[in-house]
């Protein structure tokens, strides 16, 4: 196994999940493809701390705190949306223009 | 390293394996049109990131993710769709029209492109030496609570702030009154 494979793996999906954050109108599933995008920076870090054999496993416990991050993120973001859904009955993003010039 | 040497390596069959169901689920999780399917389809990318991570022997992240990602962030995407009301079949209504995913898609394919060509250039052929053993959630431990303590203890702060911060902003706000449906 090379470390290539696993570095084209996860820019292939960050670069995926890029294209859902730019392209989606739902705010749930732009979250959706932020996931994607954080579970590609893991392969990253976790690729990258086998292939180093590190001794502290740095690259696995960075890996851990995107987890905790990214759950963080997720519940916030689906509390945020749901704030905005209540006071606006919509979760699209392209109707929240309400600080556009 | 050529590409039949690549493949005679039985490991890099496993990859595969894992690798193409992982990326073309998270294709559909940008592009399906149908929402609860979409939140479906990640739960077989990040299925699959966790499978890749069990091969490499990080037992520990593997099993996390498994636990924090399909058991309970997945719930909350499937309950955010259900409270906002989504359309449940199919929709054009949840991507942008194709002027812009044209750019969009552009974008994306240069950002691969120019990461791409930078591992290719400083990576090429660099093998990962694949362990005898996984490594011990002992010495992940150990890990964190000396040489990422503080990094530890941050986290865990940000963790709460986002736990109360979730409350808050969920709450229905006793100064409003209450839609009672009768």
């Amino acid at each position: 196994m090379t470390i290539v494979q696993f570095i084209l793996l996860g820019a292939a999906m960050f670069s995926v999940g890029l294209y859902g954050v730019l392209t989606r109108r739902n705010a749930v599933l732009i979250l959706a493809s932020v996931e994607v995008m954080l579970a590609a920076v893991n392969v990253n870090l976790v690729a990258f701390d086998v292939y180093l054999a590190d001794q502290a496993s740095t690259g696995q416990v960075f890996a851990l705190f995107v987890i905790a991050l990214a759950a963080a993120e997720a519940g916030i973001g689906i509390a945020i949306v749901l704030m905005i859904f209540r006071n606006r009955h919509s979760a699209d993003v392209d109707e929240l223009d309400l600080m556009r010039y | 390293m050529s590409v039949g040497d690549w493949l005679s390596e039985l490991a890099n069959w496993v990859f595969l394996l894992l690798a193409i169901p992982t990326l073309v689920a998270s294709v559909m999780v940008v592009s399906s049109k149908n929402v609860v399917r979409a939140v479906l389809y990640l739960v077989i990318a990040l299925a699959g990131t966790a499978a890749l991570f069990l091969m490499l022997g990080a037992e520990f992240v593997g099993w996390t993710v498994v636990l924090v990602y399909l058991g309970a962030v997945i719930i909350l995407f499937l309950i955010g769709i259900m409270i906002t009301r989504a359309p449940l079949t199919k929709s054009v209504e949840l991507s942008e029209p194709m002027s812009a995913k044209v750019p969009a898609a552009l974008l994306s394919f240069l950002l691969f492109g120019v990461v791409a060509w930078a591992v290719v250039q400083s990576f090429d052929s660099k093998v990962i030496p694949l362990p005898d053993e996984a490594t011990r959630t002992a010495e992940l431990g150990y890990s964190i609570f000396t040489s990422w303590v503080i990094p530890f203890e941050v986290v865990s702060f940000v963790l709460l702030a986002a736990l109360i911060g979730g409350i808050v902003l969920a709450r229905q706000d006793p100064a409003t009154p209450v839609e009672q449906p009768r």
